[in-house]
């Protein structure tokens, strides 16, 4: 797969249909490059025609904002757009949904205007367009799959039902956590809690969660967030559970059932 | 006697009205000390809001009985003071039942209907006595509750059944009498709940069954008054202030962070030098974000004011479930007795002096504000649209960038974002490290 950057289209005199915007997670995170790898593997066998920028690309700011840095935010966010904007890109997708939401809501203020789509969403339209076809049975037959919501995609920006379209498009029993949806309890990660320890309690938020999600019976977690998937695979093995349950991404979901 | 009746009646009505009216505008003022903000959205939109979630309730049928219990009670209170207004006006008149025969064969039916209306106040106001007080519900056994927060919720919803068992017993009596025929007590035909319990009242004289009427129509009204003047001073302020807040709430993505278009403009500044020339010299040394109630927006504070305490932010804070200090229930409580400090001091003083306490600090520790994973549960739980939210992450902008005090792992990711452009010491010529392979 030949992965172009925003500089080599531009260098060509061509423009992509799509940035793909990694994040910080997806970038540097063991864990979270196999998603992004996944999701690069769908577009490409898509023919989805997207740029990453590659070393270009920085943090949106978003872990300094909702910390309470707004200094660093700004200069990241500025940053951000003028790069985007010199490369004119209009379209984006991140695999990352605290991405998706600052580019989404908080940008815009900034000047920062894209058409912001997050991966979940975009996988949702291939499938619903014909471009990938997943093939019947395969992995995921017959299995438990349990969605946890994150909340940057759910409660922040309302999107619940994507996600699961693009689950019920597989041959599996989808099962819902007691709180999902609206309902959905936070994975522990948000607000910058991701490069912090947590305040003194009974638990973690992580453990609470992933015991909920444990409980369904279910053998895989579906998750669409890079700190999600952190904070419930930490989980899952807190309640001895690494064997049989898995954290997989939406994306790896998908890219493990692509059909020719 | 009916003179003197009258006069007390008209002096008691006046005198609760204008202190009611008082602290009204006392709260007034408290909640304009908040800076000003122009809410986002359409009229349309927010009357939208109005409608489904105070008018139509509809948050609170998430829990579907309790739900339709605190609906019998809203319904009960708001429909009931259409007989209030009969009360205060045969008090002001010396009249008995002045609808009665304006309305004819309607009277008892309108009557009866706030009868039921009444017992089901009754059910509602005593199941939730139970589920208060006996059954071990969480959000209503935390320590934020401890103390006077407890005990207004028992004497509200206590003072709500008496009111009702005082109209009832007031119809109840008046209905024997009118059956013995008494003189000025007219009939009206039978009610439809009292005209069912005129038997526990038949062995009363009439010279009895008449002080019994009195003294409930008396004892009900100085209640109703009361209650009008103890509405300000509790948490049940919300059955009016929830209609202005549902209006005013932000109708954006809750993943939308207020801009501080000051430090956007410094910035800009840095970045963009040659922009400097023409940029108006910024007003005064900007404040970054808040420390006391004054830096909050006013909407923030008439959140503080409309917040019942009941707790189902709280309930949903994965902080709070897992045992941190943060609560959203008592940030919202705090702000509500941080501006309610201040009015004192306004009130005492003519105006604000430092009293040397911040809502910051001697309200809301750091240990709360840290523990917020800003997952906005608390938001979308709220039935009257209330944002705790958005005050913790403005008093999370004071902390980091007035008083640099932040956690020391939240410093080091700040550096690496400003150096290596991630929250972590990664280079960034490594960014696109995961590609070597795909």
């Amino acid at each position: 797969m030949n992965i172009k950057t925003m500089a080599e289209y531009a260098a060509s005199g061509e423009t992509p249909e799509v940035l793909f915007w990694v994040g910080c997670a997806g970038s540097f995170d063991q864990r979270a490059q196999k998603i992004t790898k996944a999701f690069a593997t769908i577009l490409d066998k898509a023919g989805i025609r997207f740029a990453i920028l590659g070393k270009e690309e920085s943090c949106t700011g978003d872990p300094a904002r909702r910390a309470g840095n707004e200094f660093i935010f700004q200069m990241m966010a500025q940053n951000n757009i003028q790069l985007l904007d010199g490369y004119g890109v209009k379209k984006i997708v991140t695999a990352c949904p605290h991405c998706f939401n600052i580019f989404r809501n908080d940008y815009p203020e900034l000047g920062g205007n894209y058409e912001v789509l997050h991966h979940t969403t975009f996988l949702q339209q291939l499938i619903d367009e014909g471009k990938i076809r997943l093939q019947e049975g395969g992995s995921f037959k017959g299995r438990r799959i349990t969605y946890h919501d994150s909340c940057y995609l759910g409660r922040a920006n309302n999107i619940y039902e994507a996600p699961r379209k693009v689950l019920e498009a597989l041959d599996a029993e989808l099962v819902e956590m007691k709180r999902c949806r609206t309902n959905g309890l936070c994975c522990g990660a948000g607000g910058s809690q991701m490069f912090k320890e947590e305040e003194k309690g009974n638990t973690r938020v992580n453990f609470e969660r992933s015991r909920e999600a444990v409980a369904t019976g279910a053998s895989v977690i579906a998750s669409n967030c890079p700190f999600c998937m952190t904070m419930l695979t930490d989980g899952v093995k807190e309640e001895g559970r690494e064997d049989s349950v898995q954290v997989l991404d939406i994306a790896e979901i998908v890219a493990r059932q692509l059909g020719d | 006697m009916h003179l003197l009746q009258q006069l007390l009646f008209i002096i008691v009505l006046v005198a609760a009205v204008y202190l009611f009216a008082r602290k009204v505008r006392d709260i007034r003022r408290n909640i304009l000390l908040g800076r000003d903000i122009t809410p986002a959205g359409t009229p349309a939109e927010r009357w939208r809001n109005t409608l489904l979630f105070a008018l139509g309730q509809k948050t609170m049928f998430r829990k579907p009985l309790v739900g339709v219990l605190h609906f019998f009670v809203y319904a009960g209170f708001i429909i009931i003071n259409i007989e209030i207004l009969e009360i205060i006006l045969d008090g002001a008149l010396s009249t008995h039942r002045l609808f009665a025969p304006v309305l004819g064969g309607l009277y008892p039916v309108l009557i009866g209907c706030f009868e039921i209306l009444a017992v089901l106040v009754i059910l509602g106001c005593a199941i939730f006595l139970v589920r208060r007080n006996l059954l071990k519900i969480r959000r209503f056994t935390g320590h934020d509750l401890d103390g006077w927060p407890r005990s207004d919720a028992n004497y509200i919803l206590i003072t709500e059944i008496a009111l009702m068992l005082l109209f009832l017993t007031m119809n109840a009596s008046d209905q024997v009498l009118q059956s013995r025929g008494e003189e000025h007590y007219i009939a009206t035909g039978s009610f439809w709940i009292s005209g069912l319990l005129t038997p526990l009242l038949d062995g009363m004289s009439n010279s009895s069954l008449m002080v019994l009427e009195r003294a409930c129509w008396w004892l009900h009204i100085l209640g109703v008054l009361a209650f009008l003047n103890y509405l300000p001073y509790s948490k049940h302020l919300h059955i009016v202030l929830a209609f202005p807040n549902t209006y005013y709430t932000d109708v954006r993505p809750k993943g939308k962070m207020e801009n501080m278009p000051s430090v956007q403009r410094e910035v800009q500044l840095m970045l963009q030098p040659e922009q400097a020339g023409s940029e108006p010299p910024a007003d005064g040394i900007p404040k970054f974000g808040a420390k006391d109630v004054p830096d909050l927006t006013w909407k923030n504070l008439l959140d503080a004011y409309s917040c019942t305490e009941c707790g189902r932010c709280t309930a949903a804070c994965p902080a709070n479930i897992t045992g941190k200090k943060l609560s959203p229930r008592k940030i919202m409580m705090e702000t509500r007795d941080r501006a309610e400090e201040i009015g004192r001091i306004i009130k005492q003083q003519g105006k604000f002096e430092e009293d040397g306490k911040t809502l910051l600090h001697a309200h809301i520790t750091t240990e709360e504000l840290w523990a917020c994973t800003t997952c906005n549960a608390c938001v979308e739980e709220c039935p009257v649209g209330i944002n705790p939210l958005h005050i913790i992450l403005q008093l999370r902008r004071y902390l980091v960038m007035e008083e640099s005090n932040a956690p020391a792992e939240w410093n080091m990711m700040f550096s690496n974002i400003e150096n290596n452009m991630a929250p972590w010491k990664f280079s960034p010529d490594d960014r696109d490290g995961w590609v070597v392979g795909s």
